[in-house]
């Protein structure tokens, strides 16, 4: 099993015709992603490597019967094509775009939120999220994740989680599924999601996350773990050396007033029973250590 | 983007919010004349990114011509918390009956924004947080019902602010939440939001922190971009498009994506090392971003090695690798090269490197490794 993701997922790409929507596309359907349709409401009628394009989501889900959407779209039409992809019947809604302002992201909050509460987002600002051997949406390389479990993987930075793939399948550790929720202030999901689907998901038994500085989700999936979780779950923060007042590439990555400091969080999770490595690495050999106790 | 208090000011007098008339001078004659112009008295303010102004005596009152030229000449060129003062506001002054504090900002757990109010203004308002919780008024507004009039009236109420004002204070907190939503900031603050003798109520100081996804709504705002406070590395940095901030260490870090430049920064100071900067070279690196990021890296005299720590994702093994090897025909390299490599194509890459590994370029096998490397290089050099 895996969460929200596998091989029977239909995927539409809001944005096919552009560069990266249309790379990244092609990639993941050649990871073996079921890859139904694009949209580019100009283009309706034309094809991209024998994939379909058509005017809207709604239209695609109509033809196709696609469930799940994944959006390159320029930052400023976003928000339009969220609420259009919500409307056009998919259940699942990945936006890997970045430079999407807060503002948007918090608004696409409470109208899905209200209107469509079946549909979940992931991102923006993020990598996507990989069940290997089954699909991949997004933008991770899917040849350095590992099929097979029995660890569930979310994290909000992308680099970062090649790096944990990366460890966890030198040491022999498949993954279930690997959602990056992205850096940005107002992710579509959140660590607590993730955590909460991973504990419902029967072939997940353990789960790394990886957080970074400011904001408070690390303190909130904390708060779950300690109090919902029967898990194990092993955690690396990054940012542990970063300034106070620095915004650290992410749009979310900023201590501010002294708060969302990589050392409270830390602390925090610790405090909740969860395992924290100093290092990548460090994270890597604890998930080591639990696999081979589970 | 941080703005400026008179920048502020003149964005929330955008949104129609009372703020007093003032300018800006950037010498003693040019604040004389202004405070001329304004009439006495008049307040000289430090335009910094910096609070605590007022006790680093970087805000005062000025009586007559006399007192302005006096003023602006101890206040031009002060340093507060490291910020060296370029300019000053010169204000009309007010007369104050009570001092508030007005905010919005955003509550990211909740997806909402998050209004703060309270009667005990002109102070620090994280200590009235930790002292007197009971005197800050919140009220969360849903970001797609917004904030209507009678909820605002209620929240004046509940923070016990002057009844009589209350129709004012009204219109000015709807002003204040239209410049937050609409101007797309982070956080707008007002502290002090004064109430004058005369019953007025007027923004004395303007805190603006503007959303730097939003500058396509608002292109107005890169104005405000060169007024930012940075480095003459996070300049040259910032010129060339990188994600670049300066930091104290010796040791030189380039990566690709923010949380693994994080990361490295925080595993160079584990292998007992410090970090001379954050960079981000970005998910889609090409080979002119990868010699940009060198070439500021090499002008930094701070630096005694660069570690350079990529994980192919989209930018493969062999771009990175092909960035370096031009970049090093490019560069007078200053500082050695200890190079990680790893994810797509990472064989492919290192193979190119091969033939080029020299004392000035090594490869490492693993993130730690490469840390370690570097910071022994920079310790013994």
């Amino acid at each position: 099993m895996s969460i929200w993701l596998d091989e029977r997922s239909r995927v539409v790409y809001q944005g096919l015709t552009g560069r990266a929507g249309r790379f990244h596309a092609l990639r993941n359907r050649a990871y073996g992603t079921r890859v139904v349709a694009g949209t580019n409401p100009s283009k309706a009628g034309t094809s991209v490597e024998g994939i379909p394009v058509f005017a809207t989501v709604g239209d695609a889900v109509e033809a196709t019967r696609a469930d799940v959407s994944c959006v390159f779209v320029p930052a400023p039409y976003v928000r339009g094509a969220v609420v259009e992809a919500a409307e056009g019947g998919v259940t699942l809604v990945v936006v890997i775009t970045e430079g999407v302002p807060a503002k948007d992201e918090a608004w696409l909050g409470g109208k899905l939120g209200r209107d469509h509460p079946e549909v979940r987002v992931i991102g923006p600002n993020c990598p996507g999220l990989i069940s290997p051997g089954k699909a991949n949406v997004g933008i991770t390389a899917g040849d350095i994740a590992l099929p097979g479990g029995p660890v569930g993987l979310v994290s909000r930075s992308g680099t970062l989680t090649y790096q944990a793939l990366y460890e966890l399948k030198q040491a022999g550790i498949g993954v279930t599924t690997c959602v990056g929720i992205g850096g940005d202030p107002v992710p579509g999901t959140s660590f607590t999601d993730c955590l909460a689907a991973f504990e419902e998901d029967p072939e997940t038994s353990a789960v790394m996350m990886i957080g970074e500085i400011g904001g408070s989700a690390e303190e909130e999936a904390a708060a779950f773990i300690a109090e919902h979780m029967t898990k194990p779950v092993v955690a690396y923060i990054a940012g542990i050396t970063a300034p106070p007042g620095k915004k650290m590439g992410h749009a979310g990555a900023i201590v501010s007033g002294g708060k969302g400091t990589a050392a409270a969080k830390i602390e925090t999770l610790g405090a909740a029973g969860v395992r924290v490595g100093e290092s990548p690495a460090e994270a890597g050999s604890l998930m080591v250590e639990v696999v081979a106790d589970l | 983007m941080d703005l400026l208090e008179h920048q502020g000011k003149e964005f929330f007098g955008r949104y129609g919010l009372p703020v007093s008339p003032g300018f800006v001078a950037r010498g003693v004659p040019g604040a004389r004349e202004i405070a001329d112009r304004l009439g006495y008295p008049v307040v000289v303010k430090a335009q910094v990114h910096i609070g605590g102004r007022g006790k680093a005596g970087g805000i005062r009152l000025a009586q007559d011509a006399e007192e302005v030229a006096a003023a602006a000449e101890s206040i031009l060129g002060m340093d507060i918390g490291g910020h060296t003062v370029g300019c000053v506001l010169v204000e009309a002054a007010a007369r104050i009956a009570a001092e508030y504090y007005a905010s919005f900002t955003l509550d990211r757990s909740g997806g909402r924004y998050l209004g703060m109010l309270s009667a005990r203004g002109g102070v620090d308002i994280e200590a009235v947080a930790e002292s007197d919780p009971g005197s800050i008024a919140r009220i969360w507004v849903d970001p797609v019902e917004g904030l209507g009039e009678s909820e605002v009236r209620g929240w004046v109420r509940a923070a016990r602010l002057d009844e009589t004002a209350a129709d004012e204070l009204v219109e000015v907190l709807l002003q204040l939440y239209q410049a937050f939503v609409d101007g797309d900031a982070d956080l707008v603050e007002i502290n002090p939001l004064i109430l004058t003798t005369d019953g007025r109520v007027r923004v004395l100081d303007a805190k603006v922190t503007l959303d730097d996804n939003s500058l396509f709504r608002h292109p107005e705002y890169s104005a405000y971009d060169a007024t930012q406070p940075r480095d003459e590395r996070e300049a040259s940095a910032h010129a060339l498009g990188l994600q670049y901030v300066g930091l104290d260490g010796t040791v030189g870090v380039i990566a690709n994506g923010a949380g693994l430049a994080m990361s490295t920064v925080d595993v160079v100071a584990q292998a007992g090392g410090a970090a001379a900067n954050f960079l981000d070279i970005g998910g889609g690196a090409d080979v002119d971003t990868m010699a940009a990021a060198l070439r500021v890296i090499n002008n930094d005299p701070s630096v005694k090695a660069i570690f350079i720590n990529i994980f192919g994702g989209i930018v493969q093994g062999e771009v990175v690798a092909q960035g370096i090897l031009d970049a090093l025909d490019r560069v007078e390299l200053r500082a050695p090269i200890v190079l990680r490599l790893d994810g797509t194509n990472a064989d492919q890459g290192r193979a190119m490197v091969a033939p080029q590994l020299s004392e000035m370029l090594m490869m490492a096998d693993s993130m730690s490794g490469g840390a370690a490397r570097a910071v022994e290089i920079a310790g013994s050099g």
